[in-house]
């Protein structure tokens, strides 16, 4: 229940987190809401030995409607997310999504960067930046660096961030407030999902069918070819390498997959 | 390493370690121990104080990270001797049994109304959903919220 | 039976006295605990073995004693001076004693190894991690079934998997006579009790040579007989103390090896010593509850009448048997529930294996035979074409105000199950939920409705092996006029403080505020027997109510010689809290001038003549949805009678409460091993404890008929919601798909299970599961 001993640092800004991480390197995480961060280390799964504080740096909370695009600050709180009148608006599946992360107390701390910088294939923010075709903004050593969505997440709890990255800005293509849907299928409400499916503008991407946030291409293809709902969806669990657990296992997994996307497809549709 | 903040209503600063949880810092530094560490995983809520007003489980959040910030506990709750609503609610409708779930349902209880102050039953479930409670079956827990939005309407 | 005086405060729905400081500071649970005799105390981390069976081959302490913060380190070769532990039940075999730390076998995932000593908590876990164990892997026996066969030992010297057990030597010719039979195995899983406040103790030894210890439990009379044995300590140098307790739900009773070791290590280091576990450890230290493979036979004939039933249970006692192992004694005892059959046959092995030990959890081997016997009057319902309402009211015991002997041998008190089962069905509209269940099966709708029954008695407040059942109570008035009661009780949530005030005010006249009701210190208190197995109220407050009432005899003979007046002329006078001369105004002394030259006070010991049987019914009803195989519980309505009822605020969430607890079960919670015995269900985040999203509101019907066992009326009210409400949420799942051919689906009827239940079901040739059909 206990952290192991760590040192810590607070960054007043993101250029100042990108110093710092240089200066710690390997030994160093960078920790926003600590809402992924700090219950791994609680059971010491994780033990850094610098922790370097991002979460007062004010200028990276913000959501911003640009041209065509919603940028979103990395270390914007997932309540602050969900509630956005701006997403609302012009990229719902990102609130919808954020708003069913955890739970209240949670999504008052943990911050869209923290969480996709932690990449875990179950959570909620991964599947819905990747149905978005978002491009996810980091700040290095070497400056700005724009990553696509597609290529962001590489693997369990794995990203395209190189250690002395910090992840700035998430930029949301607007897609308006309809032609979208997000279902969770969960044991209680509060758990990572067993299965989710994210849809939005004819993409669909998987939260918990592989060691990444997956996108349905099969699917994808099936309704560019003219394929209806129905047919599309049960194409959903290809390409995708579901684990089994206490909840489900990799059967029930690719079945829910196609269910769920069906369900959701449909919703999109309105 | 110093931290500053203010604990229901009172300043503060005190040498703490960099990995003291919040909820330990305001239960052995400042000595209010009503709220509770029920689990490991951030899943139960037990803790849950106020952070600049809002939710959070102390459990999950570094006493370091509150530099300047404003924690409200259970003790910080009532105004002197008047009960908040949602305590005197928590009473009325009998929400709880053994108490170690109770300070920190109270607190989200209390933050959940101050974001929805008339929510329906699936909107209060759906509000408490990190709060665990094994005594009441939450039946009152539900009662005793609708009474308290009642009241303050 | 006394009938509440008109104007009585019994009966009314008064609120809890426990409840300004709860709500206001929080209560004072053991690791809330600040005392000057715990001051510099050591904080124990307890180092547990990460794997199931195994052989300690070496103990590395070194890097652990010389780490910074520790103070030291103890393994099983260090606890000198102890006696040889003794079994949870004497009649386990003496091999299957659990040490305080295990020593050259480790025998499952979670037991304690080594003692870590340091001055500061957070240093606890970093030393801890540096002790270094060896482990020479032993054979791994998680299955039951496979550990009733013999193949692996876990204690070689016993010569047997076997700690208890009743032979079955059953005859089939019962079974033979009847039209039709139908037969399961059914599993009722293993589950983590999950108080919300975990496990903890804090200890110091006095100068004066006395083990005091504060302990969460569920009765320190219970603890002090448990430790005065583990420790070898005489009685009176042990004095155990009960501060708030965060819910027990029946893992809290007794001790368990961490507590004992605090209270060694308390006198052996000269320092107080306290503990606080985390939930993970909670996850796999805590007994864990049910735990039963139930193989039932049910036979009868075409037009529903049951004449034979067949229970065997396969017991999980874990890796050293602790109540867990004694609870099919009550599973059989209540094996019949609330049905009039002719032949009952039952028998049960409890076995261990590598797992955490189990022991009891609300209700106690009772959920375990309404879940049993509840589950195998669907299966024949199903079989014989009968509506699960019918076949269960053609064969239920008429009522009854005189005692009963069922055919498990209990002696039921007094019941009427079949007024139980209507008002439950009415209060539901069953006919309504059936036409609604019929129109969804018509229209093939996706989400499917299941109406799920059961009807139940459990038995409460059963005697201990020290005689029979039975409770005492102190009740003092003091010269300003407050009381104070000493209970043998142990509350934590029930409310005891509240309903035991009620009770000694209603008899003395004394207000409830005025009244301080205090348990747990077995020096205050001596003897008691605890809060479980819903006693409380039924011997517990019947001894308050006699305390009181035998305080006012007593007061009138002081008040007689103090007024030379004729002791029968002396009559209680409620209004001024005191006796009076009868017709004579303005003529009495209260208790409290009574009490001004010497103690007004009495003990008293209420005796009940057996245990009583609380009964009910309930309807769960669920909507399933077939595609995805989410069952989602809609309505619980129940029907729950513990006779007289003295404060129905508190009965209401005693109901509430098991209602949760019953349906978690059935939906939800499980506790999992893998293959070689490692628990993958260690925390919050994996153990789904069931949160306010998984259940509605609750539709209690109140139902009181009374007991002539205690002048109260009242039988336990604390775990019948669970008893019902588990077979009822069971059994309303599998009725949503009882048109696909399901029959049954095991416990938790999570999504999975469904799907597979409704694929298999569907047969080889079968659709994909998503509505579409090839």
């Amino acid at each position: 229940m206990i952290p192991a001993a760590f040192d810590y640092v607070r960054a007043g800004s993101i250029a100042e987190a990108v110093e710092l991480l240089a200066e710690h390197g390997d030994e160093a995480k960078l920790i926003a809401g600590g809402h992924s961060l700090l219950p791994m280390m609680k059971l010491r799964l994780a033990f850094p030995s610098v922790l370097i504080d991002v979460g007062r740096v004010a200028e990276a909370s913000y959501i911003r409607v640009e041209d065509e695009i919603v940028a979103i600050g990395a270390l914007t709180r997932h309540a602050v997310v969900a509630a956005s009148p701006e997403l609302a608006a012009n990229a719902p599946l990102l609130a919808r999504a954020a708003g069913l992360v955890g739970d209240p107390q949670v999504r008052n701390r943990g911050t869209i960067g923290g969480s996709l910088a932690h990449a875990d294939p179950a959570a909620d923010l991964p599947a819905a930046v990747l149905a978005s075709d978002a491009v996810l903004v980091a700040a290095g050593p070497a400056g700005r660096r724009e990553i696509p969505a597609g290529e962001f997440f590489t693997g369990y709890y794995e990203t395209a961030l190189s250690p002395q990255e910090v992840l700035l800005e998430v930029r949301v293509p607007m897609t308006g407030p309809s032609g979208w849907h997000y279902e969770k299928f969960t044991r209680r409400a509060n758990d990572w999902a067993i299965v989710a499916v994210a849809v939005v503008a004819g993409r669909v991407a998987l939260a918990n069918m592989g060691s990444t946030p997956l996108r349905a291409t099969a699917v994808e293809a099936a309704l560019r070819g003219g394929a209806d709902v129905a047919e599309a969806a049960r194409a959903a669990a290809e390409g995708t390498e579901p684990i089994g657990d206490l909840n489900a296992d990799p059967e029930f997994r690719r079945h829910l997959a196609r269910v769920l996307t069906r369900r959701s497809l449909q919703a999109a549709a309105g | 390493m110093q931290v500053e903040m203010t604990v229901n209503g009172r300043h503060r600063s005190d040498d703490v370690e960099p990995r003291m949880l919040l909820a330990h810092y305001l239960r052995d530094v400042c000595g209010l121990k009503a709220t509770n560490i029920g689990c490991d995983t951030t899943s139960c809520g037990a803790c849950t104080v106020h952070l600049d007003g809002e939710s959070v489980k102390s459990c999950t959040v570094l006493a370091v990270q509150c530099e300047g910030n404003a924690v409200r506990t259970l003790e910080g709750l009532a105004e002197g001797d008047e009960l908040h609503p949602v305590q005197a609610a928590f009473r009325r409708e009998h929400a709880l049994q053994c108490g170690f779930c109770t300070p920190g349902m109270v607190m989200a209880v209390a933050a959940l109304l101050e974001r929805n102050r008339q929510p329906s039953e699936e909107e209060i479930r759906q509000g408490l959903e990190g709060n665990i409670c094994r005594c009441t079956g939450y039946h009152n827990i539900i009662r005793a919220t609708q009474a308290a939005a009642e009241a303050s309407a | 039976m006394t009938t509440a005086r008109p104007g009585s405060i019994l009966g009314t729905r008064v609120l809890r006295l426990e409840d300004p400081e709860f709500l206001t500071r929080g209560a004072t649970y053991t690791e809330d605990l600040v005392d000057e005799r715990l001051a510099g105390a050591l904080r124990l981390t307890v180092v547990r073995a990460p794997i199931a069976h195994a052989r300690i081959t070496g103990i590395d302490t070194s890097a652990a004693s010389a780490a910074p913060g520790c103070v030291a380190v103890f393994t099983a070769d260090d606890l000198t001076e102890l006696p040889s532990q003794p079994l949870a039940v004497p009649d386990y075999p003496a091999d299957m004693a659990q040490p305080l730390l295990a020593g050259e076998i480790v025998r499952y995932v979670g037991e304690p190894v080594a003692a870590v000593l340091t001055d500061d908590r957070y240093r606890g876990e970093d030393v801890a991690e540096l002790v270094e164990v060896d482990y020479e892997p032993l054979p791994v026996v998680i299955d039951p079934v496979e550990a009733a066969s013999d193949t692996t030992l876990l204690f070689p010297g016993a010569g047997t998997n076997t700690c208890f057990a009743k032979a079955a030597d059953h005859s089939d010719e019962p079974f033979e006579r009847c039209e039709v039979v139908v037969e399961a195995e059914i599993v009722n899983q293993r589950v983590a009790v999950a108080p919300l406040e975990v496990r903890a103790a804090a200890a110091v030894w006095g100068a004066d040579e006395r083990l005091t210890i504060w302990v969460p439990n569920q009765g320190a009379q219970g603890t002090k007989s448990a430790l005065v044995k583990m420790l070898g300590l005489d009685r009176d140098r042990v004095r155990v103390i009960t501060p708030a307790v965060g819910g027990a739900f029946g893992a809290k009773f007794g001790a368990d090896p961490e507590h004992a070791l605090t209270g060694w290590l308390a006198r052996r280091l000269g320092r107080p010593v306290t503990w606080v576990e985390t939930r993970s450890e909670n996850m796999v230290g805590m007994t864990h509850g049910r735990g039963q493979r139930q193989y039932v036979k049910l036979g009868g004939s075409r037009d529903g009448r049951v004449s034979a039933y067949r229970l065997h249970v396969l017991q999980e006692a874990g890796a050293y048997p602790r109540m867990g192992a004694l609870l099919p004694s009550l599973t059989a005892l209540m094996a019949p529930g609330v049905y009039d059959i002719e032949t009952l046959q039952t028998s049960y092995q409890s076995v261990v294996t590598n797992t955490t030990p189990t022991g009891a959890y609300r209700g106690a081997g009772r959920p375990e035979a309404t879940a049993a016997i509840e589950r195998a009057m669907d299966l024949f319902a199903a079989e014989v074409g009968l509506d699960p309402a019918e076949v269960r009211r053609r064969n239920l015991l008429p009522p009854f105000t005189e005692p009963v002997r069922s055919k498990g041998g209990a002696l039921y008190d007094s019941g009427d199950y079949q007024s139980a089962l209507d008002r439950v069905l009415a209060a539901a509209d069953y006919p309504a939920l059936r036409a609604e269940q019929q129109r969804r099966r018509q229209n093939g709708a996706v989400k499917q409705l299941g109406i799920g029954l059961s009807v139940y008695v459990e038995i409460t407040g059963g005697g201990s092996e020290s005689g029979p059942p039975s409770e005492n109570a102190t009740v003092e008035v003091h010269p300003d006029g407050s009381a104070t009661i000493l209970t043998g009780t142990s509350p934590h949530g029930q409310g005891h403080v509240t309903v035991w005030a009620m009770l000694a005010s209603e008899q003395l006249g004394i207000p409830m505020e005025r009244i301080t009701v205090r348990w747990g210190d077995t020096d205050l208190v001596p003897r008691g027997g605890g809060t479980g197995g819903s006693r409380s109220l039924q011997q517990g407050g019947a001894a308050v109510r006699q305390a009181a009432i035998e305080l006012v005899e007593l007061a009138k003979q002081r008040a007689a010689e103090a007024l030379e007046a004729n002791p029968d002329d002396l009559e209680l006078d409620l209004a001024n809290a005191g006796v009076a001369v009868r017709g004579v105004p303005g003529s009495g002394l209260s208790f409290a001038q009574l009490a001004e030259q010497e103690p007004l006070k009495i003990h008293t010991v209420f005796s009940a003549a057996g245990a009583t049987y609380p009964f009910g019914a309930h309807v769960a009803v669920t909507e399933v949805d077939t595609e995805t195989g989410q069952a989602e519980l809609l309505r619980l309505i129940a029907v729950d009678d513990a006779g007289t009822v003295i404060n129905p605020l508190l009965a209401e969430g005693q109901r509430h409460g098991g209602l949760a607890q019953g349906a978690a079960q059935a939906l939800l919670e499980e506790v999992g091993y893998d293959p070689d015995g490692n628990p993958i269900t260690t925390t919050f985040a994996t153990y789904p404890v069931l949160s306010a999203t998984e259940v509605p509101s609750f539709e209690l019907v109140a139902s009181e008929t009374p007991t002539s066992y205690n002048p109260l009326g009242a039988k336990g009210i604390g775990e019948a919601g669970t008893i019902g409400s588990t077979p009822a949420v069971q059994n309303s799942v599998v009725d949503a798909l009882a048109h696909l051919g399901v029959r049954h689906i095991d416990m938790p009827t999570t999504a999975m299970r469904v799907w597979h239940a409704i694929r298999a079901a569907a047969g080889p040739a079968s659709s994909d599961g998503e509505g579409h059909s090839h």
